[in-house]
C-alpha cells in the first residue's frame, strides 16, 4: 500500500443503521425500483472497503493523480489581517480539478468498474462534482453524462466547457427552478430506466442511503489529514472546524474525523440576500424536516411540503436540502451552524486573494466569511482550521461582475 | 376513527370485477391540472368510465414521473393547488360514485409535512380509500403504517422488475388494497415492456400474495389494457389520460371528451360496458 496510507483511518464510526438512519434522519426514500439497485451499490461498497485491494488502488490515485494529501497552510497573513486565532487552510483548492469533489468521484467509479457497469451519470451545480466525475469517466474509459440545470449552465460556463472537453454528455435540465435540485430530480429519472447498466455517481452526502455513507467515507481523506497536518505544525488540534454546506459533502469530509476530540464544528450555510429575506439556501438554519432526494433530512419547504427556490451566488451551495447526517448532527448539539451572505462571501473572497494570494471558490468563500468573523473573536493561541474546499477560477465571470470596478482601474470594496 | 366502508370498497371492487370475469380501469390524473375548477370537471368525468380513481397530489419535485405528469404538476401548481383542492375533489368524485375505488398518489413529503395525522384524517373524510406514495418503500412506512391502519387507509405498494423475491415478500406483508406492479424499469409515461415478460413477473408475484395486482406504466391502447387484463386484476392507465389534457391545452372545451374518447374503448376492451 502507498506511504500515504498510512495517515488514513479506514475504520467507519459514527455508522448509520442497517436502513441507512443517522437517528430519525437518513433512510432511504427510493421508488420501488430504485431499491434493489441502492442494495447492491451498498453491498458492494462494504465489501470494497473491506479489501485492501481497493484502497491500495484508491489510495494510489489520491496520490498520484489527485495530489494528495492536500497542505494544511497556516494563513499567516490572513491571520494577522483578522488579528484573532491563528487560521489554517486545508487546501482541497489544490486538488485535480481544483476541488474535493474528486476524492468522491475516484471512490465511486473505483467501485462502478467493480460492479462491471459501462456507463456513468452525475447531477452537478456548480460544476465541480460533473467536472469531477467527466475527468474519472475520461480515465477510466467510461462513458457519462453529467445532468445540470439550464440556469446553472448560464453561470458556470467554463466548467460546462471542461466537462465536454473530457468527453462527457451535458444535458441540460429545464424542469422546475433548473438548477441542482431539478438536476438531481432528472439524474434519478434517469438512473430508474438505465440501473442495469448504469452507475449513478451521487455527488454530496445526501440521496437515499448508501450515498450519505459512502460519500462521506470517501471524503475523510480531508479531516484526517487535516488532523495529523494540524497536530504536526500547531502542536495541538484545532479549536474550531469550519466548512461550508450545500449538501455536505466537504464539511462531512472535515468534520467526521473531528467528531470524537474537543473540536467545535462549524457549518456554514449560503444566507443569499440574508436568512431574513426569503432568497437563501440555509436549509438547516430556515428549514424543517422533508424528504427529498431519498432521505429524511432539513429542506426549505413551504406549508404543503412544496420545496422552495433558493439563492445563493454560490451554485454549488444552491440547494434546498442537506445531508440527513448534518441534520442529524445539528439535533444533536453536535454541529453549530452559521451562515454567509452574498456579500459576506464576496468580501471573503477578496480578503483571502489579497492578503493570502489564494482565489478561492465562491462556495470556499462563505466558510472563510464566517470562519474570519469567527477568528476575529478568538485569542491568538487558538487555532481556526478551515477547508478551503475549492479554487475560484469557476467563478471569475460572476466575480468580474460585481467588481466591474477593478476592470476599470478603480478600487472598491465588494458590497 | 376507522373507515370501514373504505376497507370494504377496493376488496368489494376486485370482487365484482372478478365475478364479471374483468380487470379493473384504474385511471390517473393529477388534481388541479390545468386548473381547480377544470380538474374537478375532468376527474368526475374519469370517474364515470373507471373502477378505481388514482388522483394525483402535484408535487414540485417529481422524481418518479415523466415529463408528461411533470409538466400536470407544474400546471396545478401555478394554478395554485393546494392539499385542500385534492381531498375537495376527491370528495366530489365520492359523492357522485359511492363504490368508485380512490386512491391518492404522489410524494412523501407532501403528508409529511402536513402530518400523516391530518392526512389521513382529511382523505378519510373525504372517501379516500387508499394511498400510494412513491418515495415511501416498505423499509421507511414506520413513518405512516401505523396511522393509515388506524385510520383504514389502504397502503398501495409498488412492485417493479428490480424487485427481487424478498422484496415481493416485503410488499405483500406491509402493502394492502392491492399491489401496483410498475411493468418496465422507468419513469412514468414510458414506453411499454415485453408482455410475456410483464405476465411471468405478475404470476410470480401471486405466488407470494392474494392480494389484487395492479399492472401499470405505458399502457396507451385498448389492444395493450385488454392484453394486460387477461393476466392481471386491474390495468393502470396514467400519463395516456393526462396527454389528452396536455394535447388540449389550447382548446379546453375538448378535454373531457378527448377523455371520454380515450377512456371508453379501453374499458370496453377490457370486457365492461356495452359494444
Amino acid at each position: 500500500m502507498d506511504s500515504i496510507a498510512t495517515m488514513y483511518d479506514l475504520k467507519i464510526t459514527h455508522a448509520p443503521d442497517a436502513g441507512g438512519h443517522f437517528g430519525m434522519y437518513g433512510g432511504r426514500f427510493a421508488a420501488e425500483t430504485l431499491m434493489q439497485p441502492l442494495k447492491e451499490i451498498e453491498e458492494a461498497f462494504f465489501e470494497a472497503w473491506a479489501d485492501p485491494e481497493f484502497h491500495a488502488e484508491r489510495m494510489h490515485l489520491l496520490k498520484h493523480y489527485v495530489g494528495r494529501a492536500t497542505p494544511l497552510y497556516h494563513a499567516k497573513h490572513l491571520t494577522a489581517k483578522v488579528g484573532g486565532a491563528q487560521i489554517y487552510l486545508k487546501r482541497e483548492d489544490l486538488n485535480h480539478t481544483g476541488a474535493h469533489k474528486i476524492n468522491n468521484t475516484i471512490g465511486q467509479a473505483l467501485l462502478a468498474r467493480r460492479m462491471g457497469k459501462k456507463k456513468v451519470i452525475a447531477e452537478t451545480g456548480a460544476g465541480q462534482h460533473g467536472v469531477a466525475t467527466a475527468t474519472v469517466a475520461a480515465m477510466f474509459n467510461m462513458q457519462c453524462d453529467i445532468y445540470m440545470g439550464r440556469e446553472d449552465i448560464r453561470r458556470q460556463e467554463p466548467n460546462v466547457f471542461r466537462m465536454k472537453l473530457l468527453g462527457a454528455n451535458v444535458v441540460p435540465v429545464d424542469s422546475g427552478t433548473a438548477t441542482l435540485k431539478d438536476a438531481v430530480n432528472e439524474a434519478l429519472r434517469v438512473w430508474v430506466a438505465t440501473c442495469e447498466d448504469t452507475y449513478y455517481i451521487f455527488g454530496t452526502a445526501a440521496g437515499p442511503h448508501p450515498f450519505p455513507l459512502m460519500v462521506r467515507q470517501f471524503h475523510t481523506v480531508i479531516g484526517q489529514e487535516a488532523r495529523a497536518q494540524c497536530l504536526d505544525q500547531a502542536g495541538k488540534l484545532p479549536d474550531v472546524a469550519v466548512a461550508c454546506v450545500g449538501g455536505g459533502s466537504n464539511a462531512m469530509g472535515l468534520l467526521h474525523p473531528f467528531r470524537d476530540d474537543n473540536v467545535r464544528l462549524v457549518a456554514v450555510e449560503a444566507a443569499g440576500h440574508g436568512l431574513e429575506s426569503g432568497e437563501h439556501a440555509a436549509a438547516l438554519a430556515k428549514g424543517r424536516a422533508g424528504i427529498i432526494h431519498g432521505s429524511l433530512s432539513y429542506l426549505l419547504d413551504d406549508d404543503e411540503g412544496q420545496v422552495q427556490g433558493t439563492h445563493s451566488i454560490s451554485a454549488g451551495l444552491d440547494y434546498p436540502g442537506v445531508g440527513p447526517e448534518l441534520a442529524a448532527m445539528m439535533s444533536s448539539g453536535r454541529l453549530e451552524l452559521d451562515s454567509a451572505t452574498d456579500d459576506d462571501a464576496l468580501e471573503a473572497f477578496k480578503t483571502l486573494t489579497r492578503s493570502e494570494g489564494i482565489i478561492p471558490a465562491l462556495e470556499s468563500s462563505h466558510a472563510l466569511a464566517a470562519g474570519i468573523r469567527l477568528a476575529a473573536s478568538m485569542q491568538p493561541d487558538q487555532v481556526l482550521l478551515i477547508n478551503l474546499s475549492g479554487r475560484g477560477d469557476k467563478d471569475l465571470g460572476t466575480v468580474m461582475e460585481k467588481f466591474s470596478h477593478l476592470m476599470s482601474g478603480e478600487e472598491g470594496s465588494a458590497a | 376513527m376507522t373507515n370501514m366502508q373504505g376497507e370494504d370498497r377496493l376488496k368489494a371492487l376486485f370482487q365484482r370485477c372478478k365475478a364479471e370475469q374483468r380487470a379493473a380501469l384504474v385511471g390517473y390524473l393529477t388534481a388541479g391540472d390545468p386548473n381547480i375548477q377544470l380538474s374537478e370537471q375532468l376527474v368526475l368525468k374519469l370517474a364515470e368510465q373507471v373502477d378505481i380513481l388514482e388522483i394525483g397530489m402535484p408535487f414540485s419535485d417529481p422524481m418518479a414521473d415523466g415529463p408528461v405528469i411533470q409538466a400536470a404538476s407544474e400546471r396545478a401548481l401555478a394554478a395554485g393547488t393546494v392539499m385542500k383542492d385534492v381531498f375537495a375533489i376527491a370528495k366530489k368524485v365520492r359523492e357522485a360514485h359511492p363504490d368508485i375505488g380512490i386512491v391518492l398518489m404522489g410524494y412523501a413529503n407532501t403528508p409529511y409535512t402536513i402530518g400523516f395525522e391530518v392526512f389521513a384524517r382529511q382523505a378519510v373524510s373525504a372517501g379516500v380509500d387508499g394511498v400510494l406514495l412513491v418515495d415511501i418503500p416498505p423499509e421507511e412506512g414506520y413513518i405512516c403504517d401505523g396511522i393509515f391502519k388506524q385510520y383504514g387507509l389502504k397502503r398501495i405498494l409498488l412492485l417493479s422488475p428490480t424487485s427481487t423475491d424478498e422484496r415481493i415478500q416485503l410488499a405483500a406483508e406491509a402493502g394492502s388494497g392491492f399491489l401496483y406492479y410498475v411493468s418496465l424499469n422507468g419513469i412514468t409515461g414510458a414506453e411499454m415492456g415485453d408482455i410475456q415478460k410483464v405476465q411471468q413477473q405478475v404470476e410470480n408475484i401471486r405466488k407470494f400474495t392474494d392480494l389484487p395486482v395492479c399492472v401499470g406504466f405505458g399502457i396507451k391502447t385498448p389492444a395493450q389494457a385488454k392484453a394486460v387484463a387477461v393476466f392481471s386484476d386491474g390495468v393502470v392507465v396514467g400519463s395516456h389520460f393526462v396527454m389528452q389534457i396536455t394535447s388540449n391545452l389550447e382548446q379546453i372545451f375538448l378535454m373531457a371528451d378527448a377523455l371520454e374518447s380515450v377512456a371508453q374503448p379501453m374499458r370496453q376492451a377490457m370486457g365492461r360496458g356495452k359494444v
